[in-house]
C-alpha cells in the first residue's frame, strides 16, 4: 500500500471529526468528533511507524490512547454536572459562565 | 488485486461511512454505535499494518471502554432524536464548508510533498507485544509510570466534579 492511501484516509476523518465539532450542539457529540479525530492521527502515526520501521511512535500512540481515557473519565464528569445543573447538553446553553 | 487491496478498502469504506453516521445522524445512541464500528474499522487496519498490540489495546480501551462510559452517560440522560438540540443550516453549512476547504488544502499541499513510501507490512515485526514491551519498558518506562499518575489525578477529578454537592 502506498502511504498516500493512508495519509488521505486519516485526512478524510480528521475533516469528519471537524465537521462535527462544528455542525453539532450536543456537547457528548462534540467529544465524540474529538474522539474521532484522535484515532485519525493514531492511524497515521501507525502507518509512518511501518513506512520507518520505528517504533517509537506505536509507543506514542499507546500514550495517546492513556491521555485520551484520562480525557474521556474527566469530560464526561463534566458533561454529567452539567446536565444536573442546567438539564441540558446543549453547547449554546454554557456560553455564559456565570452559573 | 489481492486480499490485503480488497480488505484495505473495504475497512476504508466502512471507517469513512461509520464518521459520517456519527456525525449526521440525529439519535446519539445511533453515534455512538457508528463510533464503535469506526474503531473496529480502524482496528481492522492496524492489524493490515502488522500492529497486532495496538489493534488489541483499540478494540479493549476505545471500543470497549470508552464507548461503554459514552452509552452509558447517554442513556443515563435519557437523549433520544427528539431532545437533540439542531444548528441552523447556515452553521451547519459553515461547518461542511469548512472542514472541506481543510481537506482541499491539505490535500494539495501532500500531492506536491512527493512522498514516496510503499508500506510491507509483512517486512517488519515492530508492533508485536514482544518487540513493543521491550521499548516501552526500557526507553519509554519513566513516562509510562508517569501516566500512573496522570491516571489517579483523572480519577480523583472526575470523582469530586461529580459529586452531588459541591459545598
Amino acid at each position: 500500500m502506498p502511504i498516500q492511501y493512508y495519509l488521505f484516509l486519516s485526512l478524510a476523518l480528521f475533516c469528519i471529526g471537524i465537521m462535527g465539532a462544528l455542525m453539532r450542539r450536543n456537547a457528548i457529540i462534540i467529544f465524540m468528533s474529538i474522539e474521532l479525530m484522535l484515532n485519525a492521527v493514531n492511524l497515521l502515526m501507525v502507518a509512518f511507524s511501518k513506512m520507518y520501521n520505528d517504533s517509537a511512535a506505536q509507543i506514542f500512540v499507546f500514550f495517546i490512547m492513556v491521555v485520551a481515557a484520562a480525557e474521556v473519565a474527566v469530560g464526561l464528569a463534566i458533561i454529567v454536572m452539567m446536565y444536573r445543573k442546567v438539564h441540558s447538553v446543549d453547547v449554546n446553553i454554557l456560553n455564559r459562565l456565570k452559573h | 488485486m489481492d486480499i490485503l487491496q480488497i480488505l484495505f478498502w473495504v475497512l476504508t469504506i466502512m471507517a469513512i461511512g461509520c464518521a459520517l453516521g456519527v456525525v449526521l445522524s440525529r439519535n446519539p445512541v445511533n453515534s455512538v454505535i457508528f463510533l464503535i464500528l469506526t474503531f473496529f474499522a480502524i482496528s481492522g487496519h492496524y492489524l493490515l499494518l502488522n500492529a497486532q498490540f495496538l489493534a488489541i489495546v483499540n478494540i479493549i480501551v476505545y471500543a470497549g471502554a470508552i464507548m461503554v462510559l459514552f452509552l452509558f452517560v447517554i442513556m443515563l440522560m435519557n437523549m433520544n432524536a427528539d431532545t437533540e438540540p439542531q444548528k441552523s443550516w447556515l452553521v451547519q453549512l459553515a461547518g461542511v464548508v469548512s472542514g472541506g476547504t481543510l481537506f482541499l488544502v491539505i490535500i494539495a499541499a501532500i500531492s506536491k510533498a512527493n512522498l514516496l513510501g510503499v508500506i510491507q507490512p509483512e517486512t517488519t515485526n515492530i508492533g508485536l507485544i514482544k518487540v513493543l514491551g521491550q521499548v516501552l519498558y526500557k526507553e519509554y518506562v519513566l513516562p509510562f509510570e508517569i501516566s500512573s499518575v496522570l491516571f489517579l489525578s483523572a480519577m480523583i477529578g472526575a470523582i469530586v466534579i461529580g459529586k452531588k454537592d459541591m459545598e
